[in-house]
């Protein structure tokens, strides 16, 4: 049987990881190759890297942040963050990445899914969308950072983005985010009964059960989260033992 | 000394990356002679069947590899296992290696999401040493539209998938398939490698 997946996120500023918590036995909070390292020792099924600044002059440095974790971890690694050509999606893969998670670039132009999946193969490709109420019984797509409404239909967008090929969606709900109240059940499944790709639930985790809650209530395949283990409030194998009691399957 | 085949496979540089952190020697490879004195073969492979295929002809070294599977241990991963079958329906039809009797096609459930992507648990079918040191359960990373067909006695494991996956197949002698991806999954991925190296001992 499929196991659910818990998914790390680690948020990359300048080659560091923003904020962080102290890992016992790793000395350096702030450095992202540890502290993967440490998410792969209490069981994280991904690991996923965000480049926060994707600035072009960073690139480098974050570059080498997943070149060096993908020699030491071996479980797939997702990079995010500021890709925006077939070019950028090439580099990250050769740095070490499984998979390349695409947003705001997706949004301007559609076309880049399509053409990552021909090139790179669907599996590698994960599209990522922060969606918000609209007020009037709907979902609104928003880019640059979940700071512009680009008037698109969630549920229409999610299509879309599986009829061009996405192996994957990363759905972040900006009404949840942030607030720690669990994740957004709503948004996930009307997402879910769209689409036959995997989706992965972002935005909202803020207690051990919300993990258990989300694929107890929704077809969500994976849950995200980055604070909370960021700052050490829970480990994965915490979140594991508890989707386990309740007999959901996880690794 | 093992061959890892360069043919521009995605997943190469992971492959390589797991080989030397656990210190096996390879070279990651495009010349015939290399393959023809390596000990062992591994035909990494991630994306579309038949590019994959063209890609492979495009290197001229099908007929070396499939003539040296049958001295050697060879190791597909992922669409590497699935060209090993016969044939394959993804995207157009095309010929495979040809070295394990079965063909290739699309997951038929229509009740579950595809791709089959994640760790899921093998069912061992036959033992092998490729399993050896390898505590159960054993959780593999999969990633995968398609799957082989192939009559159960190639089967080393499956998983379960509302229907049964080919997870790790053998024709029998040297040549060998996973259809998840031992170089990310853990640990025990890691040592499936290691059984690997051996075998090639």
């Amino acid at each position: 049987m499929l196991a659910k997946r818990i998914v790390p996120c680690l948020d990359v500023r300048h080659g560091k990881v923003v904020k962080g918590v102290n890992f016992e036995g790793v000395k350096d909070v702030g450095d992202p190759v540890a502290c993967a390292a440490e998410y792969n020792r209490q069981g994280a099924d991904e690991i996923v890297f965000y480049d926060i600044v994707a600035s072009h002059e960073g690139r480098g440095t974050f570059l080498d942040v997943v070149r060096e974790t993908a020699k030491q971890v071996f479980v797939p690694l997702t990079v995010g963050g500021g890709i925006s050509t077939v070019d950028d999606m090439r580099q990250a893969l050769r740095a070490g990445a499984d998979k390349i998670s695409i947003n705001s670039a997706a949004v301007k132009n559609p076309k880049l899914i399509a053409e990552g999946a021909e090139i790179f193969g669907s599996q590698c490709i994960v599209v990522g969308i922060d969606a918000k109420r609209n007020g009037k019984g709907g979902y609104s797509v928003y880019a640059n950072g979940a700071r512009i409404d680009m008037g698109i239909d969630l549920l229409d967008w999610v299509v879309e983005v599986e009829r061009l090929g996405a192996g994957e969606i990363c759905l972040n709900s900006i009404d949840t985010d942030g607030v720690r109240g669990g994740f957004d059940m709503e948004m996930l499944q009307a997402v879910c009964a769209r689409v036959r790709i995997p989706v992965i639930a972002s935005g909202g985790a803020g207690k051990l059960s919300d993990f258990a809650d989300v694929f107890l209530q929704t077809d969500a395949t994976a849950a995200l989260a980055a604070s909370l283990f960021h700052f050490g409030e829970l480990t994965i194998g915490e979140v594991k033992a508890d989707c386990r009691s309740k007999g959901i399957a996880v690794r | 000394m093992i061959a890892v085949i360069d043919y521009s496979a995605g997943n190469l540089f992971s492959v390589s990356n797991a080989l030397s952190y656990l210190g096996i020697e390879h070279c990651m490879t495009m010349d015939a002679d290399a393959i023809r004195k390596a000990d062992a073969m591994i035909l990494p492979g991630v994306g579309a069947f038949p590019t994959a295929m063209e890609s492979l002809h495009g290197t001229g070294l099908v007929s070396t590899i499939c003539a040296e599977a049958k001295k050697k241990p060879l190791l597909g991963i992922c669409l590497g296992m699935q060209m090993l079958f016969e044939e394959s329906d993804e995207v157009t039809p095309c010929k495979g290696l040809g070295l394990i009797p079965g063909s290739v096609h699309r997951i038929p459930s229509q009740k579950v999401i595809i791709p089959h992507m994640g760790w899921n648990e093998l069912e061992i079918r036959q033992d092998s040493p490729l399993f050896a040191g390898i505590d159960l359960p054993m959780y593999a990373y999969f990633v995968h539209s398609y799957q082989a067909f192939c009559d159960n006695r190639y089967l080393l494991a499956t998983a379960d998938y509302d229907g049964q996956i080919p997870a790790l197949v053998t024709d029998g002698g040297y040549v060998f398939g996973a259809q998840f991806h031992p170089e990310k999954s853990d640990e025990k991925g890691l040592q499936m490698l290691r059984n690997f190296a051996e075998v090639t001992k």
